[in-house]
């Protein structure tokens, strides 16, 4: 019920739009900053990346020793991912996920992202997407996980 | 005065600032909404709400998703106020300041327009029109959803939210995503572009 309730829903919209915001500004949802990126040709994108992780890590911590509870009661936190074996859906589904964002330039983010910015092309991509998990899905128990 | 404040939202921000405002995402909608930061799983939530089909990958209530669904429409509306409505005044220009070496290698690939946020010779409805643009548009569109859910997340799932919290399961994403994204840069996006002709 916690993902439903109206002022929840309102909460995420509002996120939303200042995630989005950011993606613009810093020019992360560009193409071109993405090849640039592959390309190790600038520092930008690993410079937002990584003090990205870094705040989110910092904040993470500030919330667990502050007590701080999510709305519906339970302490801040997150469910480890599971790991075990050769964790081949993490390297392999990894790298198939690398190999589209190195040709489209825009992960799940800026695809919406780019859509509102006037790429409305990309919502033939978002529908290529919706097909590459459609098909995960069929072939999900045919594919290694772990 | 108010030239500054609105060059401030005009103009493009510095890694450090805007890394630092992506990072807090992460607490923002664990404390505001309740859950991990991930866009990706809003794919499966489309295709459980649009598609009914015997899979059960995709038999569960959509519903119990909606803050994710409200989040990606929020990023839509995000980046139509930050770029159609406060973005650069000048559209002719290259717009995003990417390095000069970087200008070269896509001039020498063939991307010889390089205005925009994006090529407009690939991204545009016309491009559909040609190999290159549809193996762009749909090809890597298919192979980001498709791994993106095999790998149980994207760059916010794995990331952003999962290197935050020190997850092995994560860095291993990680460096898979960064291995598929330079052979593509390197070797399949120059293949692909070659039909730009």
């Amino acid at each position: 019920m916690n993902g439903r309730s109206l002022r929840i829903v309102l909460r995420a919209l509002l996120i939303g739009v200042l995630f989005g915001f950011v993606l613009v500004k810093s020019e992360v949802l560009s193409w071109y900053r993405i090849q640039e990126m592959f390309r190790f040709q600038s520092f930008h994108m690993y410079g937002i990346l990584g003090s990205a992780v870094l705040t989110a890590m910092v904040s993470l911590q500030v919330l667990r020793r502050m007590g701080i509870r999510m709305p519906d009661g339970r302490p801040c936190g997150m469910e480890p991912k599971v790991t075990a074996g050769l964790n081949t859906r993490y390297w392999a589904g990894g790298a198939a996920f690398g190999l589209g964002w190195g040709i489209l330039g825009a992960c799940p983010g800026p695809i919406y992202a780019l859509i509102g910015s006037g790429y409305t092309v990309m919502l033939v991509s978002l529908a290529a997407a919706l097909a590459g998990t459609w098909t995960y899905g069929a072939l999900r128990n045919r594919l290694p996980h772990y | 005065m108010p030239g500054q404040v609105a060059s401030l939202i005009t103009e493009p921000w510095p890694w450090y600032v805007a890394g630092p405002l992506i990072g807090l995402v992460v607490p923002a909608l664990l404390v505001f909404v309740g859950h991990a930061f991930g866009i990706s799983s809003s794919f499966r939530d489309i295709c459980a709400a649009t598609l009914p089909g015997k899979l059960e990958f995709f038999a569960y209530d959509w519903r119990d998703s909606a803050w994710r669904l409200a989040f990606a429409v929020g990023l839509v509306v995000g980046g139509l106020v930050g770029w159609v409505l406060l973005g650069p005044a000048d559209m002719s220009g290259p717009a995003v300041a990417i390095s000069g070496a970087t200008r070269t290698d896509l001039a020498a690939m063939g991307i010889t327009d390089q205005t925009g946020l994006a090529p407009p010779q690939l991204f545009t409805w016309r491009a559909l029109g040609s190999l290159p643009g549809l193996l762009v548009l749909i090809g890597g569109g298919w192979l980001v959803g498709f791994g993106t859910r095999w790998a149980g997340g994207c760059t916010s799932g794995h990331a952003i939210s999962g290197m935050s919290n020190l997850q092995l399961a994560s860095l291993i994403a990680v460096a898979g995503f960064f291995a598929g994204g330079i052979v593509s840069a390197h070797w399949l996006l120059p293949l692909i572009l070659r039909g730009l002709g």
